[in-house]
Order: structure tokens, then C-alpha cells, then sequence
């Protein structure tokens, strides 16, 4: 874990990694930037200050772990883990070609240092559980961190785990759901509507922390709280903005699964600057 | 003049735009014909019946389990439900669903539609590619199995589908795929379809491999081996008996699929083969593993799914053959 010295300076890496994100998907010309780019404070927060891990020492047992459920989104998660220097940050741009390690979605036949092979939606927390229960049974200070899509979590098996969690007490575990209120076809509340979300995970015996994803303050008090709450797992319900940081890209589901074309790429990364 | 020259092969519609719109004119003659779709209606090509017929279509959310258990259960009610996804997914998540509530009960009316079969859905990768949902699907007693070839055949296997009273998997892909079929076939299902006459090898395949099957008949031509092509649409039940003609007629079957070798039409070949009047085979397909992120093109050139493999695979043959 290394604490960050002050705010400005982990803003400038979100902004450096939603360029990597609209530069490596433009370059693949497919790729899902929506839900890569409403997830970057998250991860950036996990990555640089909440995480105990060792980029030179990927396999350490006792590291925190994350997984993404919503593995579409791994263009965010390449770049946070290539700039903390688990990977090459200059081959961020062969996304999804021929022999890249930055496979389509997370596979770690390509990248052993991923936590898991996902890109099935709904399978990362059950997971996560599996990896907190390991380190729980060897005594190890490790803790699990799965984020989730909010069109993620309308699989059956998302409740499963989230059951299992409560009645387990696995309190090592954090879930994010990455709240961006938009999936593949469209809008979340026109598909299948997840509200009361919050009423929800309560019910179901978490400790729910509900914030705006995209507060950098908000996230590390909230990563801190879920640290101390004992006894039970926590989730936190990041209302988040999908498509965060370039204009034409928030809020629109087109760019749920679309790539920018070029002039597109250009005019976001002005915004990106 | 050869007789596969009639083969023009010129680029068509995908499959999945086929089903697409083939289920839009099926909604149009049929009242009954519902859908649902778990979150990749753009995809799959069913949001054109959503738009117009949005009191038919039910959108279950990321669910495929779901989806597959609520379509068993419209046709328990009298309805004819066209579930789709990707095939990976819906076959996969929902295979244990559609075995208790398709396959075991008598006489459920089910269609389940799996898109972006095989690996030429390219770059998405491994997570997103079906290569084992025929093996799925045709161990599922009762279940027909259909993997079409091209637009033309596809929209007519929509309707025969929905003319067979039983539960069907219909196979269709992402990328378009040449044509190769013109409007005046007539398909029947467990019927193969002969394309190309010859009499030394029978290059015998489904989806788009059989398009690739015709041009290694055409590169097999050149060398003085005449190649027979025969269309497999129907994998279940299997046409035994131009599988039966096929071995004693030409004496050697090359079996083509974008399917795993193990569990895919080739090993019901062989079965049927060995059945009937044992001959030797050779299987192209994905060898025991998964592939990766690159473009359909590359992929199918890296697994070895083009009319280059299947014309090498016929060499084979033939040498052992003798
Ligand atoms: C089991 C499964 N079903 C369907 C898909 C296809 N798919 C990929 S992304 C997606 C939408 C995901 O929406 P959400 O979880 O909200 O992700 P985000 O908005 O964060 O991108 C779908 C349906 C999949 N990957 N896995
Ligand atoms: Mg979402």
C-alpha cells in the first residue's frame, strides 16, 4: 500500500489512464469504453493506496487481490496494473491483436498476473469469495476486492455468493458495483431495474456504503470503513457516470460497446488532457 | 465445365441477421412465436422483433439460466418462445435448465437461438466463443440440432423450426458469410444437402465451413481429385443414410466444423461410419483447446479452419485410402 501524496496528483493518473483507455480501444477498434472509463477512480484509489500488493512480486500469497467481474471493462485494468508496472505500459495499444498479453477480455493464459480469466458476467464475486476463504483458512491479512457491473449483478449467481458471503461473515471481502445505470441494450431501468439496490444488499446481511464513484475522498474513506466493519462483507454501490471524462461518451450507451473512431479519439483526449 | 463452378460464393448476410429478420416475418404469420433475450438483443438480432411486436418480446435482464426456464415455461402455456443469446452463454449458463425443463419433459415446445458460435466473433475471445455448444446440445435427448450455413438457409431453418413441435438449437455466427444457396433450395430437417458431385472423397460440413469446403473442392479439382461437398445443417438427428452413400460412394470423409473436434458433427460421423460401411475419415476443427483475441480472419487461418486445412485433411485421406 502507498499512500498517494495529494489529490491533484491521482487525478492526473486518472486522467492518463482513460487516454490509455480511449487510445488502446480506438487502436483495436472494438472494445468497451463506457463501463471501462466509469470505472477508473475506483481502481485507480485500489491500486495506488487501499491495495497491499507488490508489482515485482506478483504471486506474494499474502497480496490483496482484485477481480473484475465485468471483465469487458479490462482496458482499465491494464492500464492501472501496466502503470504500476505489472506489464509494459508501450504495448497497451496491441488490445485484442493477434499474440497480445491484453487479451479481449482478462485471460491470464496471457497475463499470469491477473486474478482471474473473466468476461462471463456474473462469476467474479463467488471468486473473490473462494480467494477470501483461502486467506481467511491460512491466516493471512490478504483481502479480496470484486468489482461488479450493475447489468452484472442481474445474474442469479451474484446473489448466491451474496448470500454465502453474509452467512460466511467472509468480512476480508469488499464488492464494488460500478452503479453507471447503463448495460449492453441500454438503459438498466428499462431492462431489468435493480432498485431498491441499496434495501437489497442490506437485506441480504452486507454492510452498504453508498458514494459517488468518481470522489476520490469518498472512495478511500470508504475502502477504510469496509476495512474495519467486522463480521460481515461490504459492497459499495459507486454511483458512477458511464463513459466518465469524455463528453460524447457519458451517459450514452452506444459507447457501452463501441470503439471511438479517430477524430472521435482525438477529440477526447483534448478533453483528456 | 466442373460443377462447382456454380459457386459464386459472393459475400451475405450473417446468420445472426438472417435469424434476425426470418423471426420478424415468423412473428408476422404467427401469433403464438414469443422471444426473450438476456441483454444482447443488438446482437443476436432479435431487437427487430422487439420493435415490433414489444408485447411479444420479454427482456430478462443478464440471466441466461432465467431466460432458458421462463421460455420452457411459455411453451407449457401453448407459446412458441425463441430464447437467444450468445451461444456460449445460453447454452453454457442454461444447459442444466434446458436438460430438466426442455430436454427430460416430454414435448416442450422450446427454440433455443446460441449467436456468435465458433471463434469468428474474433477479438471479444475465448470468454465470448461457443467451440462446445453442438456437444451441449446434442446430448440433450429429443433436442433437434441445426447449424445453418448462410443467410438463405438460416431464415428457412427459423420457420421449419417453428413448424417441428419439439425443442431445437439453432446455431448461427457473428461475421457474414458468402452465400451459398439460392432461393429455390428446399431444406428439410435431417436432411443433407449434396452441393458439389464427386466421387473420390466426401468433404462433409455445417456453418461456415461448408463455403470453405466448396473452394477446397475447387483446389482439389486442380490436382485431379474429384471432392464431393455435402451441407450438414442438421446435426441432430443426423442424415445416416448420405453419410452411408457418402462412404461407400467415394470411400473417404473429411469432416469440417467451427466446433471442437471432440463432441462436434465428426465424431457422429464416424459413429454413423462405422455403423454402416466403415471407411477413412479426417476431422477439421479446434483441437482441444480455446483460441484468443485476434481478427476472425486470423483466427480461422491460426485453428486451421480454412479450405487450405480441409483440402490438406482430403490429401490424407486419399493416401490412406490407397
Ligand atoms: C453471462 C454473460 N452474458 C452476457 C454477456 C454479454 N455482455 C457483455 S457486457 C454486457 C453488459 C454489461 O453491463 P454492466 O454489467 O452494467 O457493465 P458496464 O456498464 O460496467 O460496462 C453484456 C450483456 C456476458 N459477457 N456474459
Ligand atoms: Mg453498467
Amino acid at each position: 500500500m502507498q499512500q498517494v501524496k495529494d489529490l491533484g496528483e491521482i487525478q492526473n493518473f486518472c486522467k492518463k489512464i482513460r487516454r490509455h483507455i480511449v487510445e488502446m480501444i480506438t487502436e483495436a477498434k472494438s472494445g468497451h469504453p463506457g463501463g471501462s472509463l466509469s470505472a477508473v477512480e475506483t481502481l485507480a484509489v485500489l491500486y495506488l493506496e487501499v491495495m497491499r500488493h507488490d508489482p515485482k512480486n506478483p504471486q506474494w500469497p499474502d497480496r490483496d487481490r482484485f477481480v473484475l467481474g465485468k471483465g469487458h471493462a479490462c482496458p482499465v485494468l491494464y492500464s492501472v496494473m501496466a502503470e504500476c508496472g505489472y506489464c509494459p505500459v508501450d504495448q497497451l495499444i496491441t488490445l485484442r491483436k493477434l499474440g497480445s498479453m491484453y487479451q479481449g477480455h482478462p485471460d491470464r493464459r496471457f497475463l499470469p498476473a491477473l486474478e482471474a480469466s473473466t468476461g462471463s458476467l456474473g462469476q467474479g464475486l463467488s471468486i473473490g469469495l473462494g480467494m477470501a476463504l483461502a486467506a481467511r483458512l491460512n491466516g493471512g491479512p490478504s483481502r479480496t476486492y470484486v468489482m461488479l457491473g450493475d447489468g452484472e449483478i442481474q445474474e442469479g449467481q451474484i446473489w448466491e455468493a451474496a448470500m454465502f458471503a453474509a452467512f460466511h461473515k467472509v468480512d476480508n471481502l469488499a464488492a464494488i458495483v460500478d452503479y453507471n445505470k447503463i448495460q449492453l441494450d441500454g438503459f438498466v431501468k428499462d431492462i431489468m431495474d435493480l432498485e431498491p439496490l441499496a434495501a437489497k444488499w442490506q437485506s441480504f446481511g452486507w454492510h452498504v456504503i453508498t458514494l459517488d464513484g468518481h470522489d476520490i475522498a469518498a472512495l478511500r474513506e470508504a475502502f477504510a470503513e469496509a476495512e474495519g466493519a467486522k463480521g460481515k462483507p461490504t459492497v459499495l454501490i459507486a454511483n458512477t457516470i458511464k463513459g466518465k471524462g469524455v463528453s460524447f461518451m457519458e451517459n450514452n450507451p452506444k459507447f457501452h460497446g463501441t470503439a471511438p473512431s479517430r477524430e472521435e479519439m482525438a477529440l477526447a483526449l483534448k478533453e483528456l488532457a | 465445365m466442373p460443377a462447382n463452378t456454380k459457386f459464386e460464393l459472393k459475400m451475405g448476410a450473417a446468420t445472426r441477421e438472417a435469424f434476425g429478420k426470418a423471426l420478424v416475418e415468423l412473428g408476422r404469420k404467427n401469433k403464438d412465436v414469443v422471444v426473450c433475450d438476456a441483454d444482447l438483443s443488438k446482437s443476436t438480432m432479435v431487437h427487430w422483433f422487439a420493435k415490433e411486436f414489444p408485447e411479444r418480446f420479454f427482456s430478462c435482464g443478464i440471466a441466461e439460466a432465467d431466460m432458458v426456464a421462463i421460455g420452457a415455461g411459455l411453451a407449457s402455456g401453448g407459446k412458441i418462445p425463441f430464447v437467444a443469446s450468445f451461444s456460449v452463454f445460453v447454452m453454457n449458463k442454461g444447459f442444466e435448465q434446458l436438460r430438466v425443463t426442455a430436454a427430460y419433459p416430454p414435448d416442450v415446445n422450446l427454440k433455443v437461438v446460441g449467436t456468435h458460435s465458433g471463434i469468428s466473433i474474433g477479438e471479444d475471445g475465448p470468454s465470448q466463443m461457443s467451440i462446445e455448444d453442438l456437444a451441449l446440445a446434442t446430448a440433450l435427448p429429443g433436442f433437434t440440432v441445426i447449424s445453418p450455413c448462410d443467410e438463405v438457409s438460416m431464415a428457412a431453418f427459423v420457420h421449419l423450426a417453428a413448424e417441428h413441435y419439439g425443442p431445437v438449437f439453432l446455431r448461427a455466427g457473428r461475421p457474414k458469410v458468402p452465400v451459398v444457396y439460392n432461393g429455390d433450395q428446399k431444406f428439410t430437417i435431417g436432411k443433407a444437402i449434396g452441393l458439389v458431385e464427386g466421387k473420390d472423397v466426401t468433404l462433409l460440413a455445417h456453418g461456415l465451413m461448408v463455403a470453405e469446403s466448396i473452394r477446397a473442392a475447387e483446389i482439389l479439382e486442380g490436382e485431379g481429385v474429384s471432392a464431393r461437398v455435402v451441407d450438414m445443417p442438421t446435426i441432430k438427428p443426423l442424415d445416416t443414410e448420405a453419410i452411408r452413400k457418402a462412404a461407400v460412394e467415394t470411400g473417404a470423409i473429411v469432416v469440417s466444423e467451427e466446433h471442437l473436434v471432440d463432441g462436434g458433427l465428426g465424431v457422429k460421423v464416424a459413429q454413423a461410419v462405422g455403423q454402416t460401411h466403415p471407411c477413412v475419415m479426417e476431422f477439421v476443427g479446434i483441437e482441444n483447446t480455446y483460441a484468443e483475441s485476434a481478427t476472425p480472419h486470423e483466427l480461422l487461418e491460426k485453428y486451421g479452419l480454412t479450405a487450405a486445412s480441409i483440402a490438406e485433411a482430403a490429401r490424407r485421406a486419399l493416401k490412406r485410402k490407397g
